[in-house]
């Protein structure tokens, strides 16, 4: 009775005791939620585009980071830095291309995925050998970010500042996508391809060229995921494994949806923080690792297509 | 033309297999390094691993080596990984080392059983299993200059002066924030003996591997308990974002004390002027402000010899930890040459160099690093020689040493019998057989 | 010439299912396993056994395992490294409770338990597929990397939080812990991974193999047939799941010797899936194959600067390493998609028409 007691009822108690903490716990949530819908984000567009499960997202963040940082300390200033990691995610989404999707079209999804992996270790191997392994400070002054924090009823709920711009550079960086998307000549033939590339390609859509702009569009969108999450604690490799969180957000919100990535991402970041805040002493904490796995689980044997996932239609 | 590259792949691994029978060993001491440039804890490894290996050669550059025997140094990467740890051991150990110094509490737990039948003396400076202290049941192993057991008490008894006594500890809030790991949980047991002796409230936080960069719910969760004192045991990317966090928390940062593995220069200065305040224990000096680490400079670095990527990291605090860990061996080197004579030593003879080692002040000053440590006297059965540890304090842009040396507790000396007992219980370990002298 | 099967009859249906019904196979496999259990014990030295051919060999028998479950049966899993540990922490404590019981014994009975585990954690396979289970499957993955971490019980409360192994014999001879010597340690894997090896040629040809085969090609074809996909992907889970807790057995025990749960990290998980696929889908050798390529490389990047004496330091050789494998394992899938299994069958074609193609 007193297990189900300290399960069940205490920790909404604890919420209601103390709202603004529970407050704040959303509030980190959230944040966390947004740097993961991203990651996702990146996954999902790759996804739709070529079918291709991107496993090198991960390494994808922290080599544009790496690439942004190792520039500036070169002595190259900020202004200049952010252009040239643009083109060299550019760089990276065109060899990508060249290299590995098209000599592997057509082949079995897992091959794919497989090749991906190569990418990852190819370029972890690439991005120590030219930058070191030593983890970098983000530029986050240079880069005109704020730092300090905002505070409210007494210093009960701390905002970081970095934080709030996180979320409306993730925020514009969303409507940057839905208005590419939706109202670009180019962005629709994204989508026409996503929806079936044979059809795209009977009526003049050019793959190549389509594959190679959803590779360089999640390279941007890892780069900003790299700066946002190099501002929380450093630059280094280690940041890569913060992408396997973006897994269970796939599952949760489908592999081939932009709303799913955004929602799914939102739900595992808060999910986990409250989790992990009231229940994860329950059984000696540090259960974030896999608590966001078992939610997406849950949800997965009810919709096995994920929240917003196209259902699935098998003809035999 | 596929089963040309098929046959290719054949041809190289057999060419692998005939070159490899044909490694052989150079005259000189062989000192293999295990290193981790690479991987998620390449931050905290690369300095180390520059220290350790600038100071062996700098030995070889000026002195052409140790009794006039050049030291073969030769680095292995591990990745901070278990399994290329095994590689690395065994490809060494066909070429006579003196010592592994594994670098990875993984790797010295691996290697800790394989140390008595292989004869390789193990030397984990600081870190490993803290029971390897008790050399009756561990000949082979050494942990000197202290264990994490000595510095867990050693830490608690800094808190308890800036209490104003141990007496004030009763009713405080220590929290605990570890890595979750072999490393990280090793202090747990004394942890937990202290707070029902000493009546503080002890409450643990685990980070795991890969949350180490996404730390805000444990940080909130201290903010939640508001502990008096923090202590950290933390390691690679753990550290900054800890740091960073405990500021955004605003935690007292002068009640945030690390473990000697929390007290990079990388892991406060990316929380910049905000972690002013912030402490780490340490048991060595810093600084590029003694003849030895002048002449690393002037024989190693200028001359392009070292892996050092910017001369001002030189002196940095992981930086002369490695130093530190090449002159242990290069003293023990000496020892076991002051008594079988200046010529390649063996293996056998390096254990025994390493079990009578005395560094004292004196012998300090003469190397070249007047004061940079507190004298070290290994013994039969002491293995780890429970040094006393500083406590050191994060000015901004850097490190300050705020206290002077702490002595363990006494009671900690008893711990890592009965648990050196409890290992050779479990896992059978022989009676030691060699002879004490 | 050499190999051809003409000539080769089959006078009983006995004869015609034979595991190996070509002559010429089955004196091949005569002669590896002849070769690995009477002349590499004797050549090979403590390098070459321990830190090439028993991780091999361990490797093998785990992706073996996945091969059943992903080669065979269609299912993806990204899981393994998790039932990996749950093999390797049963046998510790087992090994601990019933410290009189053959550890070889043991060592297999572990393998139940990940197969009980491997059940559970297949559930999902009936409702969810491909990439969607691969993520599903990793939820056991990182939840046995906490769990073992978090509950002391599971290493007996050692302080160093690793589990260690002690020395276990076998007719007075140490087989586990560390006065066994490399020899003992490499003919108690060997044995292990030629019969549970010899056992799953056997089950991909026998009833349960092809209804794997039918619930890969298409399950809702093969549920048509009369195959029934729950028990049958469950099997799979369960077996698969078998062979990968004895391979996480011997990896404590007869090749690390302790070990903590990080270990089998998530890594693990990927490179057994390499060698899988690398090695060839759906192909018993092609696991060996697999394992030989993942191990290998990496260890000849490392040493050939060493052999050859290039003064390279140890760090840039770790980069390179991670560059070639990445560009390796991509070459390969553009180069040969369905793995070395595949180039051996190619090979083989062309040896049966040689010396005269035409």
């Amino acid at each position: 009775m007193e297990i189900l007691t300290t399960i069940f009822i205490q920790p909404f108690f604890d919420m209601a005791a103390d709202p603004i903490l529970f407050l704040q716990v959303i509030w980190e949530g959230f944040v966390t939620g947004i740097l993961y819908s991203l990651i996702a984000l990146g996954f999902v567009l790759i996804f739709k585009a070529s079918g291709v499960f991107n496993f090198a997202q991960g390494i994808m963040v922290v080599f544009a980071a790496l690439t942004l940082v190792g520039l500036h300390e070169n002595g190259i200033p900020a202004y200049i830095a952010l252009p040239i990691t643009i083109l060299v995610m550019y760089a990276l989404a065109f060899s990508v291309e060249r290299l590995v999707l098209r000599p592997l079209v057509n082949q079995p999804d897992i091959i794919l995925f497989m090749a991906t992996i190569g990418v990852t270790f190819f370029l972890i191997g690439f991005g120590e050998f030219i930058f070191g392994g030593e983890p970098k400070m983000m530029i986050t002054e240079e880069l005109l970010l704020p730092y300090g924090s905002i505070t409210f009823f007494d210093d009960m709920l701390i905002l970081q500042e970095i934080d709030i711009a996180a979320s409306g550079i993730a925020a514009l960086a969303l409507i940057f996508l839905a208005l590419f998307l939706g109202k670009t000549k180019i962005g629709i033939a994204l989508r026409a391809v996503a929806d079936d590339n044979q059809a795209a390609l009977s009526v003049g859509v050019s793959l190549n060229t389509i594959w190679v702009l959803v590779w360089f569009i999640s390279g941007i969108i890892a780069l900003i995921t790299g700066i946002m999450w190099g501002a929380k604690s450093d630059v280094s490799f280690a940041l890569s494994i913060i992408a396997f969180k973006a897994l269970p957000v796939l599952i949760l919100g489908g592999f081939t949806s932009v709303q799913g990535a955004i929602v799914g991402g939102l739900i595992i970041g808060i999910g986990e923080k409250i989790g992990e805040f009231y229940w994860g002493d329950l059984v000696g904490g540090s259960i974030e690792s896999w608590l966001a796995y078992m939610i997406a689980l849950v949800f997965l044997l009810f919709r096995p297509q994920g929240l917003f996932g196209e259902k699935i239609i098998e003809r035999v | 033309m596929k089963n040309k590259y098929f046959l290719t792949l054949i041809a190289s691994v057999i060419t692998f297999v005939w070159l490899s029978q044909g490694i052989m060993a150079a005259k000189g001491i062989y000192v293999p390094l295990f290193t981790y440039r690479t991987g998620a804890y390449a931050g905290s490894g690369i300095p180390n691993a520059n220290g350790m290996s600038d100071y062996l050669n700098m030995l070889n550059e000026r002195d052409g080596g140790i009794g006039g025997v050049p030291i073969i140094v030769e680095e292995c990467e591990t990745g901070y990984n278990t399994k290329k740890g095994v590689e690395c051991y065994e490809r060494i150990k066909q070429k006579n080392p003196v010592v592994i110094n594994p670098y990875s509490t993984g790797i010295t737990l691996q290697l800790i059983p394989k140390s008595p039948v292989d004869k390789i003396p193990v030397h984990s400076m600081g870190y490993g299993l803290s029971a390897a202290a008790d050399g009756s049941v561990f000949p082979w192993v050494f942990n000197y200059p202290s264990t994490y057991w000595n510095q867990a008490s050693a830490i608690i008894k800094y808190i308890g002066y800036q209490e104003g006594g141990m007496s004030n500890l009763r009713g405080k809030k220590i929290g605990f924030i570890y890595l979750e790991s072999g490393y990280g949980r090793e202090p747990i047991p004394l942890f937990e003996q202290l707070s029902s002796e000493l009546g503080f409230k002890l409450f643990k936080i685990a980070v795991a591997g890969k949350e180490m960069q996404n730390q805000s719910s444990h940080w909130l969760k201290v903010r939640k308990e508001k502990p008096d004192w923090m202590i950290m045991w933390g390691w690679g990317a753990m550290n900054p974002t800890a740091i960073k966090e405990a500021t955004r928390i605003k935690f007292n940062m002068e009640k945030f004390v690390g473990v000697w593995w929390s007290g990079g220069e990388d892991d406060a200065r990316p929380a910049g002027k905000a972690a002013k305040g912030y402490k780490s224990a340490n048991f060595h000096g810093i600084g590029t402000n003694y003849p030895a680490v002048q002449d690393i400079l002037k024989y190693v670095v200028d001359k392009g010899k070292s892996q050092v990527k910017d001369r001002a990291r030189v002196g940095e605090n992981f930086y002369m930890r490695g130093v530190f860990n090449s002159v242990l061996v290069a003293e023990a080197i000496r020892t076991a040459q002051g008594k079988f004579g200046n010529r390649v030593i063996s293996s056998e003879e390096m254990r025994w160099g390493m079990e009578n080692l005395n560094l004292t002040s004196a012998r300090l000053a003469e190397i070249g690093l007047p004061g940079f440590a507190n004298p070290i006297k290994v013994s039969c059965d002491d293995h780890a020689n429970n040094g006393p540890i500083f406590i050191q304090q994060w000015n901004g842009t850097s490190w300050e040493r705020v206290s002077g040396w702490i002595n363990s507790m006494d009671r900690v000396r008893p711990m890592l019998e009965k648990a050196a007992a409890d290992y050779k219980a479990k896992n059978s370990v022989p009676d030691r057989t060699i002879p004490c002298s | 010439m050499l190999y051809r099967e003409a000539g080769q009859f089959k006078t009983t249906y006995i004869r015609d299912q034979e595991l190996f019904p070509v002559k010429q196979d089955r004196w091949g496999i005569f002669v590896i396993i002849g070769f690995s259990f009477i002349i590499v014990p004797l050549i090979a030295n403590d390098y070459w056994l321990q830190a090439i051919l028993i991780p091999f060999l361990i490797y093998s028998l785990s992706a073996l395992g996945l091969n059943l479950l992903t080669g065979y049966a269609g299912q993806l899993s990204l899981g393994t490294g998790g039932f990996m540990a749950v093999g390797a922490y049963a046998c510790y404590k087992l090994v601990t409770v019933f410290p009189e019981t053959n550890v070889i014994i043991l060592i297999l009975i572990s393998g139940l338990f990940s197969a009980g585990i491997g059940l559970i954690f297949g559930i999902p396979s009936l409702r969810i597929k491909g990439f969607y289970l691969a993520v599903a499957t990793l939820a056991a993955q990182f939840f046995f990397e906490w769990l073992f971490g978090r509950v002391q019980w599971f290493y007996n409360y050692n302080n160093s939080g690793a589990i260690e192994v002690p020395v276990r014999n076998f007719f007075d001879i140490a087989v586990t812990g560390p006065t066994a010597t490399t020899q003992a340690r490499y003919m108690v894997v060997l044995c292990i991974v030629t019969v549970l090896a010899l056992v799953a040629v056997n089950l991909v040809r026998g009833r349960i193999g092809r209804a794997w085969m039918a619930i890969r090609d298409m399950d809702i074809a093969a549920e048509l047939i009369g195959i029934r996909p729950f028990p049958t992907k469950l099997i799979a889970f369960a077996i698969s799941s078998y062979y990968a807790g004895v391979a996480g057995a011997l990896f404590v025990f007869t090749y690390l010797g302790s070990a903590e749960v990080e270990v089998f990290d998530i890594n693990m998980s990927f490179e057994i899936l390499f060698m899988v696929i690398i090695g060839g889908l759906g192909s018993i050798s092609g696991a060996f194959l697999g394992a030989a390529f993942i191990v290998l490389i990496p260890i000849l990047i490392t040493n050939l600067p060493l052999i050859l004496g290039i003064p390279i330091n140890s760090a840039t050789v770790e980069h390179f390493n991670f560059m070639i494998l990445g560009a390796l394992i991509v070459l390969f899938l553009i180069f040969e998609p369905h793995g070395l299994a595949k180039i051996w069958s190619i090979v083989r074609e062309k040896l049966r028409a040689w010396p005269f193609p035409y």
